[in-house]
């Protein structure tokens, strides 16, 4: 009965690791300080491409200065950060999470952005309004209301005083898109800017009611970072002229 | 028996022990003990403890049924890629589990190869189900068993089998009357194990079934989401409860079928 008692101690020790082991959130980024001063960037998710292209653009214009992004849903970074995660700048996709931050200096609001409905190309089920989300046998994908996508959905969708339920509620937003690419919802509520980023994929359908959840993000230099002479260049790059264009390009409205 | 331990072994043996015990004290060293019972009431906790005690035990059930078989088929006959299929078998072992997800997505999804069929059939969609968890769990862990039973079969005395065959047994009768009973404890360490899996199953359960609470948010998920949500405590909490629940009952059954002689 060798076989069982090899597996018996596999068993006590599985269940440790399988219960206790969560999602690891990635984060392994940011080396140990070097010459050039690496910069590490916890960004939402809805920034992931626009500050993509300005991360490259930032090292073609600082030479010998590396940036690694670590992108996520804005509450989960903010539990990341307060835990000791090593990052030197934080840009949130609202205030409310990057108040989360305890040792956040002072953050600014670089843009703002609202939401739209993201629909699977030529729109099948012809959503023109928060309205039609109701409708039985709709898939819907919402943002976990800890999220700022999440929470804007929320404040749209009183706004219209109707109830969606949702089959899903995502993590970030890229998850809530992804769903509605794979085809697997009919709806999702996303930032104009992610279905910008997936207009090969989905249709937005602008609604009213996202001008009164329009979310701002903040940005800022945290108080621990390892590297705060390049966290703040690279704040003040993404504020710049040249940060900007980047930023209004991916649909993001000025502050 | 008295002989000394050599250091060579025992030093890693240590080290290997606290690596596997310190995050369990870090876990404990958190918890606030003080909410731990309020928390247990409160109706969302009780909601995704449930939904993972059941989903757990009901994949644990389709993996018996599936993995059981197949387990008979890899030890007992000999058929042309057999070696192509034991290794099929491993890899839901080796991917991600958020892989597996994606994978079933484009497999069992609205959209999937086998999915859109059963859409446009019968109207049936597993994502966002609490089916679909159950479906999840069972690909993460039907290798587990099926590893398990398959060694338990391995390791087990043929003579019996080819005692039975020679006193006119058919082989259906031979494998319930008499492999079945001889490799029951294996079976049982496999469904032990296969269900401890499901139980902790993450990854493919928030990508292939999605994250709704009642529906398809396990207890992982809830834990996730709370942490996400930047309630560390919170998630602290509901790890504990899980970690709790999943080693009494892994305790409990252990006395119970596999204290074999």
């Amino acid at each position: 009965m060798l076989a069982v008692t090899t597996s018996r101690f596999a068993v006590a020790g599985l269940a440790v690791l399988t219960t206790v082991s969560l999602a690891a959130c990635g984060s392994d980024g940011a080396d140990t300080a070097a010459s050039g001063g690496p910069v590490t960037v916890f960004a939402a998710a809805s920034l992931t491409e626009s500050f993509t292209t300005l991360g490259e653009q930032f090292e073609a214009a600082h030479p010998g200065t590396t940036v690694t992004f670590n992108f996520g849903g804005s509450s989960g970074l903010a539990t990341q950060i307060n835990e000791g995660a090593p990052a030197d700048v934080f840009a949130s996709a609202s205030p409310k999470n990057m108040q989360a931050v305890t040792d956040a200096g002072t953050p600014t609001t670089f843009v703002r952005n609202q939401l739209v409905i993201a629909v699977g190309k030529g729109n099948p089920k012809r959503v023109a309004g928060l309205a039609d989300l109701t409708a039985p046998g709709l898939k819907v994908a919402l943002c976990a209301e800890a999220v700022p996508c999440g929470a804007a959905a929320k404040t749209a969708v009183d706004a219209a005083g109707v109830t969606i339920t949702p089959v899903t509620l995502e993590q970030d937003v890229k998850a809530a898109l992804s769903k509605v690419k794979l085809g697997e919802v009919d709806a999702a509520l996303v930032y104009r800017t992610d279905a910008r980023t997936s207009a090969a994929d989905v249709d937005a359908i602008e609604f009213p009611e996202s001008a009164k959840a329009v979310n701002d993000y903040p940005i800022a230099v945290l108080g621990n970072a390892k590297n705060p002479a390049g966290g703040q260049a690279f704040v003040d790059y993404v504020l710049s002229a040249d940060g900007t264009k980047v930023l209004t390009a991916a649909g993001f409205q000025a502050p | 028996m008295r002989t000394r331990v050599p250091l060579p072994l025992l030093i890693p043996a240590g080290i290997g022990l606290v690596f596997l015990v310190l995050p369990l004290a870090g876990l404990l060293a958190r918890t606030p003990w003080s909410s731990l019972l309020t928390r247990l009431a409160e109706p969302e906790v009780t909601t995704a403890l449930r939904l993972s005690l059941v989903t757990a035990s009901v994949a644990t059930l389709v993996c018996l049924l599936l993995g059981v078989p197949l387990a008979w088929l890899l030890a007992r006959v000999e058929f042309p890629g057999r070696r192509i299929v034991r290794a099929l078998i491993t890899v839901p072992l080796v991917l991600p589990p958020v892989v597996g997800g994606i994978a079933l997505l484009l497999a069992l999804g609205r959209r999937g190869l086998v999915g859109s069929w059963l859409d446009e059939t019968f109207g049936i969609t597993l994502p966002f189900t609490t089916a679909g968890v159950v479906i999840a769990e069972a690909f993460v862990a039907l290798p587990f068993l099926v590893i398990a039973v398959e060694g338990a079969l391995r390791g087990a005395d043929t003579r019996y089998e080819e005692a039975a065959a020679t006193l006119g047994a058919t082989r259906w009768t031979s494998f319930t009357h008499v492999t079945l009973p001889l490799v029951a404890p294996g079976i049982a360490a496999g469904a032990v194990l296969c269900w401890a899996r499901a139980l902790g199953e993450f990854g493919a359960t928030i990508t292939f079934a999605g994250n709704y609470p009642g529906i398809t948010q396990t207890m992982p998920l809830a834990v996730y989401q709370t942490m996400e949500s930047g309630d560390l405590e919170g998630a602290v909490v509901l790890s504990l409860i899980l970690l709790t629940v999943s080693v009494t009952i892994l305790a409990a059954l252990r006395d119970k079928w596999l204290t074999a002689p």
